[in-house]
C-alpha cells in the first residue's frame, strides 16, 4: 500500500501492519490500493493531498489549536450585551455534564431498543416545550428559530392553500433572509409596518393587508427588537377572521412569565431554546422547534422528525419511535414540500435537563430576573444625555433598542470604544434598520449584575460625553 | 472478540421526568437580583400586558438537582453511542471515532462562549480556523470555496440546489431550467431539497450493475435540465465508473453537477469532485470528518463550489485580506441565508483538528482502511446463511455495502427488522436498513469505518452467524427480540396512528384519559 504502508495512526486500529496484512490476505490482494479497482485511473488523484499534518502527538495538536483559539476574545472574559437571536445565559453544571456524556455525544440514528435514552430525553424536551407553549404536538429539535419559523409559515401556506405571509417589518433579518430563500418558489412575503412610537405592529396597516390570499400572520414574543407584541391576541383574531392562521415565534426563555401563545390564538408556535443550558458557541448552540395542536392535518404538514411514545408488550413500559415518517422527506423524497435532516438534538437533550432543573418556579424567577435587569438597564442608559433607551415605548423582555442619535456618534465608534474597555456593546442595527438611525440592540440576561450594568452605563457616559 | 458477547443493556425502568416530580423541590436557582436593583425597578411583571401575562405556571417537573442528574445519567446509560460499541451498523452515517481532544478544544470558552455577532477583531482565531479548514476541503475536493452555514447534510444539499437556481437565474434561464436529475440510491434529500427549491425532480433507477446506466441519464437530460445531484458511491457502496461521462453529458446540456459527498469516507485523497467534473459538492463533517453525531446533531453540511459559482454562496464567507481574517458579508449575488448566523462553527473546529491529526498520509490511510474493513466484513458476511449482497459481482465496494436478508426471510420467516432488534441483544447498534425507495428486499447497510479493528469486525460476523443460526433453529426467539435491551418490543403501529401517537406528556395524558371508558 505504497506510502502509507508503515503509517500507524492512533485513531485507526487496522493501520497496525499485522492486522492489515491478515485482512488483505483474506481478500486475496497484496496492497490496499488494489481495493480501488472500481475507480477509473483517470479519476484517481495519485498524489498526496497538499494539506498540513499529520500531527500525531495529541499534545502538539492541542497546543496548535488552542493557540489559535486563544486569539479569540470571548464573552467569558468580556462583559457582553449581544443578543439578537443567540444569548448568553447561565449554564447549570448538570447541563454541561449531560451533553458531554459519551453515550449522547456519539449516538446518531439508532432506534428505540439501542438508543432508548436519547428518544426519552427528546420526548421530554418535546413535552416540556409543549407545557411552555400550550401545544400537544411539538417537533424534535429543528436547526434554529429561523428554520422553524420558515417551516411553520410554509406549513400555514399548505394548510390554507394560500401564498401570502404577513410579517412585521421589524422581524429578525436573519429569519427573514432564511424565509425569503426557502420560500422563494412557494410564498409571497409582505411586511407590515410598525407603529413608530411603540414598535408594535400597526393594526391599521395589518387590516389593510389582510386579504383572502393571506395564509398566515406571523408575530414574535418577544420581538426581535425586544418589545412585547402586546396585541398578539387581537392580531390572531384578525388573522382568523381573514381565514389565515396565526403563527407566533418565541424566545422560550420568556415563557416562565409570558403566556403560552396557544392561549392567545396561535395555531402554530415556533421558536428557540438555546437559552436553556446551551452555550452560544458562536451561534452553534441554536436549537429551534415547531409546535401545534395534535390534529392530523397539522401533524402531517410538520416536515421534521417528531418522537412519539409507543407502548411495548409489557404493560406500563414505554418505548419511542419517529412518528409518522411518511410526512417527511425521508419517505416522500421529491414529493416533500420541505426537507428534514440532522439537526440539533444534543441541544434538545440539554434543554430538557435545564427545564427539569428549573421547574416552573425557576423559569418564573429567570423571566422576572431578566425583566428586572433589563428594565434597570433601560432606565440607567436612558439617563445618559443624547441616548434614548428604550427607543420604543413598550414593555420589553431581555432586549431593547438603544438610540444614540443625540450623541452625534455612530454605534460603530461607540462599540469600538467599549471594546477597549472589555465590553461588547449591543448589536449595531444601523445597517439592518437604517430608519432607526444610530441604534443598537442591547441584551440583558440573568448573568448581568447591577455592577455590570452600571459599568456599561458609566463607560457610555464617558464615551458619549 | 470472535464470538457473540454475553451482553445485557442497562434497564433502569426509568419513568418519564414528569412522573418524578415532587412539588416544592428545586434543582437550580437563577442568579438573584440585588435588593437595590429590585427596589428601584418595582413590579416588572405588572408591566406585561394582561393577555400576555402567564396566569398558570407551566407544568414542568419539580426536582432536586441529584434527581435530575441521576435521571439523565440513566437515560444516557440506555443509549448505545458509537463510543461504546463498534458501530458499523449505521451504514451511510460513517460512525467513526470522534477524538476526545477535539471535544476538549471545542469546549474551551474561547469557542463555547463566542457570540456570533462579536466584532471580527475579537474572533480572529476562530475565523482563521474556518479559513484554514476551507482550504483543506478545497484541496480534498478540488473545488474553490466552501460555506459552513448548513447545519446538516440535507441543508447542505439544499444550499447547492439554491446555488443552481441562482446560477440559472443569473443567466436568464431560470424559467427554462426546471429539472434536476437524481438517482434512487442517493439520499432522499437529493430529491427533496431541489424540489423545495422549486425544481421538478427526475429520479434515475439503478441498472443491472447497481447504478444508473449512462443511456438512462441521456434520456433524462434535456434543455430543461438545471442540474444533477447524486452520490457516488451511492448507498450500495458501488462506485459508478462512468461518473465523468455523467457530468459531461449534463454540462453539454447546460446543467450543473452537484456531488453529494455526505459520506466521502472511502475516497478522501483517492478521487475528487473536480476530476469527476462536479461544480458543487457537500461534505458532512459529522460523517467523514469525525465530529460527534450528538444524538442527531449539531452537524455541518459543508457545501463547496467552483470559482464561477462562489459568488452565489450563502453569506457571509470567511475571508483573509493578508492581514486580518473577517466574515465577508458584501455578497450581492449570494443566495442569502440557509441558517442563522454562521452555522455550527464548533463542528468545523473539531473537523479541522481531525484533519490536522491525519495529514495527507492519515487521510489516505483512513479512506483505505475503511474500504479494507468494508470488503473484509463483506467477505465474512458472505458466509452467513441467509445473507446476500445486492448487485453482487460488479467490482469491489467502497465504504459500505447494502445487503439483503431475502434468503433468510424465505427460509425462516425472519426478516431484516427482526434481525435488527436481535442485534441489540448482543451489544451492537441496530443497523440501518435503507433509505426510500426500498429497492433491495429485506435490506441492511453496514459501514465499518476505519475506526473498527479486525476483532470488532470478527465480532460482527459472529453475531450475524449466531442470529442466522437462531433464525433457523428458533425463529420466534429472533422475532420476539429484543430480550436484553432496555425495553421490550414496541407496538410499531402506535406511533403512526393519530389516536395513539403522543408527542408530548400532555397529549399522552389526554389520550390515556380518553381511552378509559366512562364509568356510568
Amino acid at each position: 500500500m505504497s506510502e502509507t504502508e508503515e503509517f500507524v495512526h492512533p485513531y485507526i486500529p487496522n493501520s497496525a501492519p499485522a492486522a492489515r496484512v491478515a485482512m488483505l490476505a483474506e481478500l486475496g490482494i497484496e496492497r490496499a490500493d488494489q481495493l480501488y479497482d472500481a475507480i477509473p485511473d483517470e479519476l484517481k488523484l495519485n498524489r498526496p493531498l497538499a494539506v498540513l499534518g499529520p500531527i500525531l502527538s495529541e499534545r502538539a495538536l492541542r497546543q496548535h489549536v488552542a493557540a489559535l483559539l486563544e486569539r479569540n476574545q470571548s464573552c467569558a472574559d468580556h462583559l457582553s450585551f449581544l443578543g439578537g437571536g443567540c444569548w448568553q445565559h447561565d449554564v447549570p453544571a448538570v447541563c454541561d455534564e449531560i451533553n458531554s456524556r459519551a453515550e449522547f455525544l456519539s449516538a446518531y440514528g439508532g432506534d428505540t431498543y439501542a438508543d432508548l435514552g436519547k428518544y426519552q430525553a427528546i420526548f421530554e424536551y418535546q413535552s416540556m416545550v409543549g407545557e411552555l407553549v400550550g401545544m400537544e404536538m411539538v417537533s424534535a429539535p429543528v436547526y434554529d428559530w429561523a428554520a422553524a419559523a420558515t417551516s411553520a409559515l410554509l406549513m400555514a401556506a399548505r394548510l390554507t392553500g394560500r401564498r401570502r405571509l404577513l410579517l412585521p417589518r421589524t422581524v429578525s433579518p436573519q429569519r427573514l433572509a432564511h424565509l425569503r430563500n426557502v420560500g422563494q418558489p412557494t410564498v409571497e412575503i409582505t411586511l407590515v409596518a410598525p407603529d413608530p412610537e411603540s414598535g408594535l405592529l400597526d393594526l391599521d396597516d395589518l387590516r389593510a393587508k389582510l386579504s383572502d390570499d393571506v395564509a398566515a400572520v406571523y408575530v414574535e414574543n418577544p420581538s426581535y427588537l425586544g418589545f412585547l407584541e402586546a396585541r398578539a391576541g387581537e392580531i390572531a383574531d384578525l388573522a382568523h377572521l381573514a381565514g389565515a392562521l396565526s403563527v407566533v415565534g418565541v424566545d422560550a426563555s420568556s415563557l416562565g412569565v409570558l403566556a403560552p401563545p396557544a392561549g392567545y390564538g396561535a395555531d402554530i408556535v415556533c421558536g428557540e431554546t438555546q437559552p436553556f443550558g446551551v452555550r452560544m458557541q458562536y451561534g452553534g448552540g441554536l436549537c429551534g422547534f415547531i409546535a401545534s395542536r395534535d390534529e392530523p392535518a397539522y401533524v402531517e404538514e410538520c416536515p421534521y422528525l417528531v418522537v412519539s411514545v409507543a407502548p411495548t408488550r409489557v404493560p406500563g413500559e414505554w418505548g419511542f419511535g419517529w412518528s409518522s415518517m411518511y410526512r417527511t422527506s425521508y419517505d416522500k423524497r421529491e414529493a416533500s414540500p420541505d426537507y428534514a435532516g440532522t439537526t440539533q438534538w444534543l441541544w434538545g437533550i440539554t434543554a430538557a435537563v435545564y427545564l427539569s432543573l428549573l421547574g416552573p418556579q425557576g423559569l418564573r424567577e429567570l423571566g422576572e430576573g431578566i425583566m428586572r435587569r433589563s428594565r434597570y438597564a433601560m432606565r440607567r442608559l436612558g439617563r445618559i444625555p443624547g441616548v434614548t433607551a428604550p427607543a420604543f415605548r413598550a414593555p420589553h423582555f431581555k432586549e431593547f433598542v438603544v438610540n444614540f442619535d443625540g450623541t452625534g456618534k455612530t454605534v460603530a465608534t461607540i462599540n469600538a470604544a467599549l471594546r477597549e474597555r472589555g465590553i461588547f456593546g449591543g448589536h449595531d442595527l444601523s445597517a439592518e434598520f437604517p430608519a432607526f438611525g444610530q441604534s443598537a440592540l442591547y441584551c440583558v440576561t440573568e448573568i448581568h449584575t447591577k455592577a455590570d450594568i452600571d459599568r456599561l452605563a458609566t463607560s457610555l457616559e464617558e464615551e458619549v460625553a | 472478540m470472535n464470538r457473540p458477547r454475553r451482553y445485557h443493556a442497562a434497564r433502569w425502568d426509568e419513568p418519564i421526568v414528569m412522573e418524578l416530580s415532587r412539588p416544592g423541590e428545586r434543582g437550580y436557582f437563577p442568579p438573584p437580583v440585588e435588593e437595590e436593583l429590585a427596589a428601584e425597578v418595582g413590579d416588572v411583571l405588572a408591566d406585561i400586558p394582561r393577555d400576555l401575562r402567564r396566569a398558570v405556571p407551566p407544568a414542568l417537573p419539580e426536582l432536586a438537582q441529584p434527581t435530575v442528574l441521576r435521571h439523565y445519567l440513566r437515560l444516557s446509560q440506555m443509549t448505545l453511542g458509537a463510543h461504546l460499541t463498534p458501530d458499523a451498523s449505521l451504514g451511510t452515517c460513517s460512525m467513526k471515532y470522534s477524538p476526545l481532544v477535539n471535544e476538549q478544544l471545542a469546549r474551551m470558552p474561547q469557542m463555547s462562549e463566542l457570540h456570533p455577532l462579536q466584532d471580527d477583531a475579537t474572533a480572529q482565531g476562530i475565523i482563521e480556523i474556518v479559513y484554514r479548514f476551507e482550504r483543506i476541503l478545497c484541496e480534498i475536493s478540488g473545488l474553490y470555496a466552501f460555506t459552513f452555514q448548513p447545519g446538516g447534510g440535507s441543508q447542505g444539499i439544499f444550499a447547492n440546489a439554491c446555488i443552481m437556481r441562482a446560477y440559472h437565474a443569473a443567466r436568464g434561464e431560470r424559467d427554462r431550467r426546471t429539472e434536476i436529475i437524481t438517482t434512487a440510491f442517493s439520499h432522499p434529500a437529493d430529491a427533496a431539497a431541489p424540489a423545495v427549491a422549486g425544481f421538478r425532480v427526475i429520479t434515475l433507477m439503478p441498472g443491472p450493475r447497481g447504478y444508473p446506466e449512462l443511456d438512462a441519464l441521456k434520456a433524462a437530460v434535456s434543455e430543461r435540465t438545471a442540474g444533477l445531484m447524486l452520490a457516488n458511491p451511492e448507498d450500495t457502496g458501488i462506485f459508478n465508473p462512468d461518473i465523468a461521462e455523467f457530468t459531461r453529458v449534463v454540462h453539454a446540456a447546460g446543467g450543473l453537477c452537484a456531488y453529494d459527498q455526505a459520506n466521502a469516507n472511502g475516497i478522501v485523497g483517492i478521487t475528487r469532485a473536480r476530476e469527476a467534473g462536479f461544480d458543487l459538492c457537500q461534505f458532512n463533517l459529522h460523517k467523514t470528518f469525525s465530529t460527534p453525531h450528538g444524538s442527531v446533531g449539531p452537524a455541518c453540511g459543508a457545501a463547496g463550489c467552483t470559482a464561477e459559482l462562489a459568488r452565489f454562496l450563502p453569506a457571509p464567507v470567511a475571508a483573509f485580506d493578508g492581514r486580518r481574517y473577517y466574515w465577508d458579508d458584501d455578497r450581492p449575488d449570494s443566495i442569502g441565508k440557509v441558517r442563522s448566523f454562521l452555522g455550527n462553527i464548533q463542528v468545523v473546529l473539531r473537523a479541522y483538528a481531525w484533519a490536522l491529526a491525519h495529514g495527507p498520509e492519515g487521510l489516505k490511510a483512513a479512506a483505505e482502511t475503511s474500504v479494507l474493513n468494508n470488503n473484509y466484513l463483506a467477505k465474512k458476511l458472505a458466509d452467513v446463511p441467509g445473507v446476500e449482497i445486492a448487485y453482487k459481482g460488479h467490482g469491489r465496494r467502497v465504504e459500505q455495502v447494502r445487503y439483503s436478508w431475502r434468503p433468510l426471510l424465505e427460509e425462516t420467516g425472519v426478516g431484516t427488522e427482526d434481525v435488527r432488534r436481535r442485534m441489540v441483544d448482543f451489544g451492537l447498534q441496530g443497523y440501518f436498513t435503507s433509505h426510500h425507495p426500498m429497492l433491495v428486499p429485506e435490506p441492511f447497510t453496514l459501514e465499518p469505518t476505519e475506526t473498527y479493528s479486525k476483532d470488532d469486525l470478527d465480532e460482527y460476523a459472529a453475531v450475524f452467524h449466531e442470529i442466522a443460526r437462531e433464525a433457523h433453529a428458533d425463529p420466534d426467539q429472533v422475532r420476539a427480540a429484543p430480550h436484553r435491551a432496555p425495553i421490550h418490543r414496541i407496538e410499531e403501529g402506535a406511533i403512526d396512528e393519530p389516536a395513539r401517537w403522543a408527542m408530548t406528556w400532555r397529549a399522552l395524558r389526554r389520550k390515556q384519559r380518553d381511552a378509559v371508558p366512562a364509568a356510568d
